[in-house]
């Protein structure tokens, strides 16, 4: 067994083991509870048998060996073997009977079916009764089986995984398997190893004695936690000898916190050594980053914290089930009405005689009983005469029906993430139907809807826009590529640079490519499928950074990098030393693009090995200190790899080159198939550093030859947010490489090639406050102290240097600079981007020493500390000089606007609750089509009760006055269906925006109502800044105030309680880790999965499973009451005609399978037709398979049917000589056919399946028959239905009884089903009808229903026509306290803006020309459409100016200068800007 | 296999572990070709049309066939009201009682004519009724019928076990009916035949006597039930192949009816001599051995003579029903047709 593969192995199995778990356990029993009291016996056992109760003791075992184990006194602990089987063989029956009888239809079963063990009030044979039960018990108790076997195998397959114990016999660590691992035993690990048990780290190779751990398959973290070796234990700078470690550790009994773990290690001299979670490896976890680790078990097994936390499934009910249960108790009631006429009828019957007749048998001493207890002992006879009543099989056949359809979810192949290579988890089996009904939708934005992958996209430097054309196209390819991964190559050349000095970087995405395959093939075994750097130390994995290719890889604009290049040209040719004095804005852009961050460098040959060179004592450079750090780096790399003895590096000193890239490139290449490539490069970079050793040059020198030969082939970038690294490739594509970053220190390589190391004096962090961070540094060789700053456009604007009295050039030069930019931050903000204004600020020594001063009493202040950071903070970011602006992309992901635009289509309500900014939230709102550019969006944002309670009274009384000026309109439109169609204006619709603030006090206010009715009315709402408790609550307060079905997606921690709050809970699995995967329902990798998952699957799962319930009540009481039929004519005296052991299997096996089935496979409507209609998902939101109406119609229809089907076979044998069996048998017969040919006629779908099924349903029931009443004569005593069918199947009337009653039966619901597809009333039946057109006629015919959908109810057609309608309001009215007072202005505004819209786009226009040939065509395109105002369709792009953002401006053009100032910006930032109170 | 995946080399893993891909198979994507039946209006016209024509033409055979069948039937239970008052008081059991009843046929019966006895408001079906039988027992094996369903009627206080035990054959409808014909004031028994009327395997299979080397031994060491007037073996004592569990009145007795308004075939005609052809038209009387009361549970007797047809005796109620419903289902078919023709031309309603 290779150890290489152990992590992967692992981790697929604890992935194994999640799904597994989803699909079995189903029984009430959670495995927790199992696992607690497992843990309590084995508590108990070690109570027992150990002295010190609270504390487990742990020496080592190697003084025992296996001779003497039984001295060891670590022998009473958990192996490392694990065992969830629920179920040993001997143990499997009465434990899952036990567990069965959780179950409360069991109990009411097995009572029945006990009940009938008395002998007064039995009504069969009792042996027989228990039949029914004991299958359905059976049938459970094999699911149960099955699955406890697989649970067996996989604890087999982990069970056997290898790792290194110390064997004292061999002297060295030999490989064992992990349940071979004992508590006491020394543990060797590796690199990329999977940790088998929870062990104490004694021995660490990294000198500082730290442990790298990923803890992704615990916690679903990705990020490294460091473990140290336990402080203060002496054997750390010599290899760890478990020979000789003889300290007894004395920690805490097995627990399962995770965060929390004492202990201490005697010493033989009594010294005691304490440690700290910080010591313990957990099992399950991943070493990375560290050559080996030893050390101690502590707990293995059952016993390790891993296992402890090991949750089972949710288990859930759904709508249907809960409304099943509800009318389960109709049924009861029924019962019991049924048993009281029973009872009360036999009463009186009995009455009757005056004295008794023959038939009337005494007891066994000849008594007679007593007329009224006659009646009570028959109520009970009745109860388990008409006990089917309540379909006891309906239980058991809805969970196989979940299973298959869980089944079925899980396999579509639409449903599989190619990329992760992650289907859909069902991690919930019993609310599948719950899909097709879901009303309101409440999702996360960042990494749900976007991708939450941010790109860099555009920038703006020195007010010249670079708009990334490339870029832009590659994003677009790469969307693409998603889709194909076979033309990646193709796509690749075409959009391959024509420049040398990019090669590297697109050469990267071509390698990339066919790694990431098994790449992502191994990533999402961690549980997330994030390529983050798995850090690897075998090469070819190396490769791969934690960004993905569409993160990393920036393709410059050429016009940019032509200019960055000459800049670099021209530098290069004077003195590598002066150059950066004549650094441009340009330079310094980039400067701070790379430094400006709080980035981590890992290098590709040693990932997740930060680049981390040890900071010097002070930050002042000094020769002495740069050797100092190669030394230090010389160390680490000795110990973690073996030099090659390759080629000395002769080419000290050389400056990056084409040439130099082009070696790169070749060692890329052979890095390609070759994997000892990684070896030479890191051969390379350590004879650089070698030399550099030996040659005790000049500091420039060692400086030049380090960084120019040991520059690894890749970084990797570990950010804290994910626009930060972006930034940072977009830097690197421009050469400006981040090569490493310590506290101290910054490195960055210059596209001349010139590495230059900034003294970072200061870092003032990013805070939500100041909304921007900077960092100040020591420019090595000019010596000045730069300010670099980089935050939001709204702060920095007003932080630049005042330069509105601007005499000089250069200042008018920067004020035109800055209004370029503010323009060009407009168009990004409104096309979605994230944007970041970048600025400098040149300090002299003297302002600075004087900031630092005053910055060092701040921190070292004990009072209002935080205060006095920020005043420093905010003093030092002043006066900034402008460099430029970025554009971010947060990506959103494939086919948003799409599922949004379908589910909305389907009535769902699309809420988006996100803790990000509104800007933001409100961008993406826009540009995933949840908002529409011509909808009202109020914008509540407040502190104030009252406030808060006015706004909603107000926005309440607005969009309600809309409301009411049509609805006579439509009534109006009724009358007249054809009239006015094209000339109705469609009315607009409300977006309603509001943060986390506003809602805490709608929670406290108790305006919870009010905020309900505002948003019954809204299109969509968004709640931003949102706390994951307020998610929660939201979701609550909707679900249970509206009593609407609701869904949660989410894909981060933060997401939790919102995804456990909802009816359904979907986690996007791969982007944040396990936390919302493992809470949810189900898991999908794509948003986009979300339409086929609730439109197919939903409105499959939910039809299916409706009609299934549906038919098993129909089916259960259409065949009880033949029994109750019976019971007018023996005198309510419990007899039944039929046998009943056919009664039985009728049940069980002759109708069972094509409901079975049917709730598996049918489809009513094909799966095109659902996504290409989606308004057919309303079917199941209004619950119109399946509600009271329906319920009650069916039973009436299986009364009217049992009544044929007892009465016409009655009234044919009617005064013959006809036995009881003899008659009871065609009852039987034709109820079977009755009851499958309704089957039919529900069946939407004809399967090879279905009509084997449903033929094999009658023959096995006539083989059955005939077999069985051939052969027992005697073996059913007392009754025997011997030869009776065979007698009936040579009678003529059978046949004739037959062919007529399941007519009779089944012609009133067949007329209603011609009558319904004659009116064509419902969608469910076009669709259906759409379904046999050809392709292109169904196409066509489902935009007919569609437009004509759309016109009827007026719903929206986003066309940029319609803008020119005057009467539309397409404000985008925000109602604040603050722009109150202004409101009519804006009302106004509303219609002028209209016109003025295009003169806002004027100053946009003329610029054009004058840039254009640099802006991106599209822009140009949506310019023309918003212009033209006879324009087509909706292209698909917004317009450039949209009305919105006009009024904005229109806005604040009314309120003062200083406002209008700040305004300006855009919409998006105007409700910030505008409404806090 | 698995270690061999397990020892390869890395940068194969990924081409040799499985993809999670599901199957692209038509099932797993519920892609398999099926037939989805709609209903267009020539389905449902064609349906319901082929339904009303095939009911109403074989409704209209049925009604015929039954108008075919000569039944008679005649209560006696009043005729002999002085047997049925002695019958109430249970001591008078072995006492015997006959009476008379005359009739007259005013046409002939031709073919097979069928001998029943008819009981109203004898609930055979009552469960408890039905199920106090030992058919172990009735088929000849040596049971402890103490644990059978028979309580109470399994033995006697002295232990004598009943034979047959169980309320079924303690009830046993024991009165004996004779039938004349009056022809010319001469009387001529018509003769019956008393076997031949119970199922084959009723007869052969089902119900066997004791083996024994005669039947008196036995049923040695058994008691006739309580109701009964003479013990099981002296039921036909004239045909050792009707006696015992055997005898065809038994076995009939013995098939519980489904309602409680019955018949049961009693005797046959048996053709010949005048009655070669059936019954001629005459008058007739049946001698009645009146021995099983009714009146305790307001009963009543017939005897009812009848023949049968292919579709079963004179019920014409199937016939019935099948023209009905064929009538319904025509009707339907037209107002379906109607309703069609006037919706047509409107559009919501697409047809094809």
């Amino acid at each position: 067994m290779s150890r290489k593969t152990v992590p992967g192995c692992f981790s697929r199995m604890i992935w194994k083991k999640h799904f597994f778990k989803e699909t079995c356990c189903q029984c009430g029993a959670p495995d927790t509870e199992v696992q607690n009291e497992e843990l309590e016996k084995r508590g108990k056992v070690k109570k027992r048998k150990k002295k010190n109760e609270n504390k487990r003791v742990i020496i080592s075992n190697l003084p025992f060996g296996s001779k003497k184990w039984n001295e060891n006194p670590n022998r009473y602990y958990d192996s490392n073997e694990i065992k969830t089987t629920k179920y040993t063989i001997l143990t499997f029956l009465p434990k899952n009977i036990y567990e069965q009888f959780h179950r409360f239809a069991n109990i009411y079963f097995v009572v029945i079916a006990l009940l009938n063990f008395v002998p007064v009030v039995n009504a069969f044979q009792p042996e027989v009764s228990v039949i029914p039960i004991c299958v359905i018990m059976a049938i459970t108790a094999i699911k149960d089986a099955w699955e406890d076997f697989r649970r067996y195998k996989l604890d087999k397959e982990i069970n056997h995984m290898g790792c290194y114990i110390y064997s004292r016999e061999e002297r060295a660590y030999v490989e064992k398997c992990w349940k071979d691992v004992r508590v006491g035993d020394f543990v060797q690990l590796q690199c990329n190893e999977t940790i088998p048990a929870d062990i104490l780290l004694l021995y660490s190779s990294d000198q500082n004695g730290i442990c790298h751990l990923e803890t992704a398959n615990l916690d679903g973290e990705t990020n490294l936690k460091q473990r140290q070796v336990v402080m203060g234990f002496s054997s750390q700078n010599t290899l760890f000898e478990p020979e000789f470690f003889q300290n007894t550790i004395i920690c805490e009994m097995p627990n399962n916190d995770l965060n929390k773990f004492k202990g201490y290690m005697e010493q033989p001299n009594h010294e005691r050594i304490g440690f700290n979670i910080e010591s313990l490896l957990l099992r399950g976890c991943t070493i990375r980053n560290t050559e080996a680790a030893i050390g101690i078990v502590i707990y293995a097994g059952h016993e390790t914290k891993a296992m402890l936390n090991n949750n089972g499934p949710r288990y859930k009910r759904s709508k249907i089930e809960r409304r099943m249960n509800m009318d389960i108790f109709l049924c009861v009631g029924l019962l019991f009405v049924m048993c009281l006429v029973g009872a009360v009828g036999h009463g009186i019957w009995t009455g009757n005689f005056s004295e008794h007749p023959p038939y009337d048998v005494p007891d066994e001493n000849g008594n007679f009983l007593s007329p009224v207890l006659a009646g009570f002992y028959m109520f009970l006879t009745m109860i388990i005469l008409l006990q089917v009543l309540i379909p006891i099989s309906l239980y058991v056949s809805i969970e196989l029906v979940k299973l298959g359809q869980v089944f079925l979810i899980h396999s579509d192949i639409d449903l599989y993430d190619e990329e992760a290579d992650l289907p859909i988890q069902c991690r919930a089996l019993n609310i599948t139907e719950d899909l097709g009904q879901i009303q309101y939708i409440f999702s996360d934005k960042t990494g749900t809807l976007t991708e939450n992958k941010m790109v860099f996209r555009r920038c703006t430097v020195d007010g010249i826009e670079f708009s990334h054309q490339e870029n832009a196209r590659r994003l677009e390819t790469h969307k693409e590529l998603d889709l194909d991964d076979e033309d990646f190559a193709k796509l690749q050349h075409f959009t391959l640079p024509p420049m040398n000095i990019e090669r590297p970087a697109t050469y990267k995405q071509r390698t990339m490519r066919p790694l990431r395959r098994c790449q992502s093939a191994r990533a999402h075994f961690q549980g997330h499928t994030r390529n983050r750097s798995l850090g690897r130390c075998d090469s070819n994995q190396s490769q791969v950074a934690f960004s993905s290719t569409i993160e990393k890889d920036v393709t410059p604009d050429s016009r940019l990098l032509r200019r960055v290049r000459e800049a670099a040209l021209q530098t290069e040719n004077l003195s590598p030393f002066i150059h950066m004095k004549t650094s441009t804005s340009l330079t310094d852009f980039f400067l701070a693009l790379a430094i400006c961050n709080t980035v981590l460098v890992s290098t590709a040959t040693e990932p997740r090995q930060r680049v981390t060179v040890p900071p010097p004592i002070k930050p002042s450079g000094i020769t002495l200190e740069k050797i100092h750090q190669i030394f230090q780096r010389l160390k680490l790399a000795s110990l973690s790899q073996s030099f090659s003895s390759s080629q000395s590096s002769s080419d000290l000193g050389t400056s990056f080159s084409v040439k130099n890239a082009e070696e790169h490139l070749a060692a890329l290449d052979c890095c390609d198939n070759d994997d000892d490539c990684c070896a030479r490069g890191r051969g390379n970079e350590l004879q650089g550093k070698g030399s550099t050793d030996i040659g005790s040059a000049s500091l420039d020198e060692v400086f030049k030859s380090v960084t120019n030969s040991s520059l690894p082939t890749d970084f990797c970038y570990e950010a804290e947010s994910p626009d930060e690294a972006a930034l940072v490739y977009a830097a690197q594509a421009y050469s400006f490489t981040l090569v490493s970053r310590t506290p101290e220190q910054v490195t960055v390589q210059l596209p001349q090639g010139t590495v230059l190391t900034f003294d970072i004096l200061y870092t003032l962090g990013f805070d939500s406050v100041r909304k921007r961070m900077s960092v100040v540094v020591r420019h090595p060789l000019t010596k000045e102290i730069v300010v670099y700053t980089k935050g939001a456009d709204s702060v920095i604007m007003d932080l630049l240097e005042d330069s509105a009295k601007a005499d000089t050039k250069a200042e008018k030069r920067m004020k035109r600079i800055k209004e370029k930019t503010q323009k060009h931050l407009d168009y990004y903000a409104h096309d979605g981007l994230r944007t970041l204004c970048i600025a400098k600020k040149v300090l002299n020594e003297d302002d600075f020493q004087k900031w630092a001063n005053f910055r060092r009493e701040a921190e070292a202040a004990i009072d209002n500390r935080d205060e006095l950071l920020m005043e420093t903070a905010q003093h030092l970011e002043t006066k900034l000089t402008l460099l430029g602006a970025t554009g971010i992309e947060d990506r959103l992901q494939d086919g948003v606007p799409d599922t949004i635009a379908a589910l909305r289509e389907a009535g769902i309500q699309i809420w988006v609750l996100t803790g990000d900014k509104q800007e933001t939230a409100v961008n993406i709102a826009y540009s995933c089509k949840l908002l529409n550019q011509r909808d009202t969006v109020f914008t509540i944002n407040t502190e104030n009760k009252e406030t808060c309670e006015s706004l909603l009274n107000l926005t309440l009384e607005e969009v309600r006055k809309n409301y009411e000026v049509e609805k006579p309109r439509r009534k109006f439109f009724g009358i007249f269906p054809t009239s006015f169609s094209a000339s109705e204006a469609p009315s607009p619709e409300f977006g309603l925006v509001i943060d986390g603030r506003t809602l805490n006090i709608i929670f406290q206010g108790g305006l919870e109502e009010k905020f309900l009715a505002l948003t019954t009315h809204c299109r969509s709402v968004l709640c931003c800044r949102s706390t994951p408790l307020q998610k929660s609550m939201v979701v609550k307060l909707v679900r249970r105030q509206l009593k609407v079905m609701t869904l949660s997606i989410g894909d981060g921690a933060n997401d939790v309680s919102m995804i456990q709050a909802a009816d359904v809970g979907i986690g996007i699995s791969g982007q944040e880790g396990m936390q919302a995967v493992m809470a949810s329902d189900f898991a999908i990798s794509r948003f986009k999965h979300l339409k086929k998952l609730l439109l197919v699957h939903g409105h499959w799962c939910y039809a299916r499973l409706a009609k299934m319930v549906i038919y098993f009540f129909y089916k259960n009481v259409s065949y009880v009451n033949l029994l109750f039929w019976y019971q007018f004519f023996c005198g309510f005296s419990g007899s039944t005609m039929i046998d009943y052991w056919q009664m039985i299997f009728f049940n069980l096996f002759f109708t069972s399978v094509p409901p079975l089935l049917f709730g598996v496979l049918d489809r009513d409507v094909s799966a095109e037709t659902l996504l290409g209609l989606p308004e057919l998902y309303k079917n199941g939101q209004n619950s119109e398979i399946y509600k009271l109406s329906t319920f009650i119609t069916t039973m009436l229809d299986a009364f009217y049917q049992s009544l044929i089907c007892f009465f016409v076979p009655y009234l044919t044998y009617k005064d013959s000589d006809i036995d009881v069996f003899s008659f009871g048998n065609p009852i039987n017969t034709i109820s079977l056919l009755t009851i499958l040919l309704h089957q039919a006629l529900e069946m939407r779908t004809w399967t090879l399946f279905h009509l084997v099924t449903m033929i094999g349903s009658v023959v096995f029931y006539l083989v059955f028959s005939l077999i069985y009443n051939a052969a027992c004569v005697v073996c059913n005593p007392p009754t025997s239905p011997y030869w009776i069918i065979e007698k009936q199947l040579s009678d003529p009337t059978f046949y004739l009884l037959c062919l007529i009653t399941p007519v009779i039966a089944l012609l009133p619901r067949f007329f209603i089903f011609a009558l319904q597809g004659t009116f064509g009333a419902s969608l469910i039946l076009k669709a259906q009808q759409l379904d046999k057109l050809p392709k292109g006629q169904q196409d066509l015919e489902i935009q007919k229903l569609r437009s004509r959908k759309q016109t009827t109810s007026g719903a929206p057609v986003a066309s940029p026509a319609s803008n020119d309608d005057p009467d539309q309001n397409i404000s985008h009215l925000c109602v604040s306290p603050f722009l109150h007072p202004v409101a009519a202005a804006v009302s106004r505004g509303d219609t002028e803006s209209q016109g003025l819209s295009a003169s806002e786009v004027n100053p946009l226009r003329k610029w054009t020309p004058e840039e254009g040939y640099y802006f991106f065509n599209r822009w140009a395109e949506e310019e023309s459409t918003t212009t033209d105002s006879s324009a087509g369709p909706f292209s698909g792009h917004y317009p450039l100016v949209p009305s919105r953002v006009t009024t904005a401006g229109q806005d604040s053009g009314k309120l003062t200068k200083d406002n209008a100032n700040s305004f300006n910006h855009g919409s998006h930032r105007r409700s910030v800007s505008a409404v806090t109170l | 296999k698995k270690m061999e995946n397990k020892t390869s080399f890395l940068p194969q893993e990924g081409e040799v572990r499985p993809s999670r891909c599901p199957d692209n198979s038509a099932f797993k994507q519920q892609k398999l070709p099926a037939w989805k039946p709609q209903l267009t209006i020539a389905t449902v016209l064609s349906s319901f049309f082929f339904t009303g024509t095939f009911c109403l033409s074989v409704g209209v055979c049925l009604i015929l066939s039954a108008n075919s069948v000569r039944e008679i039937q005649i209560d006696y239970s009043d005729k002999c009201s002085d047997c049925s008052k002695l019958r109430e008081n249970s001591s008078n059991w072995n006492k015997e009682c006959h009476c008379s009843v005359n009739f007259t046929l005013k046409e002939d019966i031709l073919g097979d004519v069928f001998m029943y006895y008819g009981l109203q408001n004898f609930y055979q079906n009552h469960r408890r009724y039905m199920i106090s039988r030992s058919d172990a027992q009735l088929l000849g094996r040596n049971v402890n019928i103490q644990k059978s369903y028979c309580t109470p009627f399994t033995t006697y206080r002295n232990g004598t076990p009943m034979a047959p035990c169980g309320a079924i054959a303690n009830s046993m409808f024991n009165d004996s009916i004779d039938l004349f014909y009056n022809l010319n004031s001469s009387v001529i028994q018509v003769p019956l035949l008393k076997t031949g009327n119970s199922w084959w395997t009723d007869k052969n299979v089902k119900f066997r006597n004791p083996k024994s080397y005669n039947l008196s031994s036995a049923f040695a060491g058994t008691a006739r039930p309580p109701y009964w007037q003479k013990p099981v073996y002296l039921l036909d004592e004239e045909d050792e192949r009707n006696n015992g569990y055997v005898n065809d009145d038994f076995i009939i007795w013995m098939r519980v009816s489904a309602f409680a308004t019955f018949r049961n075939l009693y005797r046959r005609v048996r053709r010949i001599r005048q009655f070669a052809d059936g019954l001629p038209a005459g008058n007739y009387s049946f001698h009645i051995s009146y021995n099983f009361p009714v009146t305790k549970f307001k009963g009543r007797k017939h005897v009812i003579l009848s023949t049968v047809v292919w579709s079963g005796g004179s019920n014409p109620f199937l016939g019935i029903a099948y023209v009905v419903s064929g009538t319904a289902a025509t009707l339907t078919g037209f107002v379906i047709t109607a309703v069609h023709l006037k919706l047509r031309k409107k559009k919501t309603y697409f047809q094809k």
